[in-house]
């Protein structure tokens, strides 16, 4: 084990605040990207009822 | 919609290549959690501290992971690219500009993470060597063509002009990767490499390669989820998208 308390594993040997700001960063863009990515199937999706909707509207 | 007469072309199809995604990103996204889990443990947990850098070299488990992704997500986007350009294979064209995000977020992150290194190892966030300018161009052949496939109206004509840069962008990987031996650079020599015994602990190596297959299975999953709304933005006006639809609402 390499750490003997919390505190001593989020400073990181002095160095916490270069090491979790590469880490919060990559957690952050990792978590926002899927986000944004289901948004786009969801609008997407919602585009695509819309556009069947209008056209069997417009048939019967 | 009939089956297509050749089974070789049968993911060329986009309707095929939506179900497929679809069943795939709930197993990308699984394989992504628990090697990163893993991954960070053995990172965090169980590597040793470095004798030279101390606790500061823990970045290693994000930044090389992510510096090899980048790369890797370039020479993929500029495969299919070209598949769906020679092929005339919109399908492939769709793929390519779905993975391209995430090899720019992937190219950030590199060059981010590397900053936080450099400033306590080297003294510096930033300089004008050879790797790192690299790295730096690669982010934006990703936001050319980005901003290229987006700004033309005609869809096959942005794939076809899409496809021509990033080709020619391609030439930039191998720079990057071997302009540390070509040049005298501040960054270090390949950590690891086929042809040679890792210059590090066995733990810290397992560490790196479980971070680098979670990145791996995280730019699968995202990808996936990120062609399927592509997919439907496209095929709007088909009757396969229709169907789906109109299923969706049933349920």
């Amino acid at each position: 084990m390499n750490w003997n308390s919390a505190a001593d594993f989020f400073a990181m040997g002095g160095h916490g605040y270069f090491v979790w700001m590469s880490y919060g960063a990559a957690a952050l863009l990792m978590a926002a990207e899927p986000l944004l990515a289901r948004a786009r199937h969801r609008q997407a999706m919602r585009v695509a009822a819309q556009q069947s909707d209008n056209e069997s509207g417009g048939e019967s | 919609m009939k089956a297509p007469a050749l089974r070789l072309f049968a993911f060329a199809s986009p309707a095929r290549l939506y179900r497929l995604a679809g069943w795939l990103v709930p197993l990308c996204w699984l394989t992504a959690l628990v090697l990163a889990g893993v991954g960070l443990y053995m990172g965090f947990f169980v590597a040793p501290t470095d004798a030279t850098q101390g606790e500061v070299y823990r970045i290693i488990f994000i930044h090389v992971p992510a510096a090899w992704m980048s790369m890797l997500l370039y020479l993929v986007m500029a495969f299919w690219a070209g598949i769906g350009w020679a092929f005339n294979a919109r399908a492939a064209s769709m793929l390519a500009q779905s993975i391209a995000p995430t090899g720019a977020m992937f190219t950030f992150l590199a060059l981010w993470t590397g900053a936080f290194w450099g400033k306590p190892t080297w003294g510096t966030y930033w300089v004008w060597d050879a790797r790192l300018t690299t790295e730096l161009i690669l982010l934006f052949l990703y936001l050319g063509y980005i901003a290229l496939v987006n700004a033309i109206d005609d869809r096959r004509r942005a794939d076809q002009a899409g496809a021509l840069l990033a080709l020619v962008g391609s030439v930039n990987v191998p720079i990057i990767y071997f302009s540390v031996k070509w040049w005298n650079t501040l960054h270090q020599g390949a950590s690891v490499s086929l042809t040679m015994a890792p210059k590090m602990a066995s733990t810290m190596l397992t560490a790196m390669l479980l971070m680098s297959l979670a990145c791996w299975a995280y730019a699968f999953a995202v990808v996936f989820m990120r062609t399927r709304a592509h997919i439907l933005e496209r095929e709007s006006h088909t009757t396969w998208v229709a169907e789906l639809v109109q299923a969706k609402i049933k349920a």
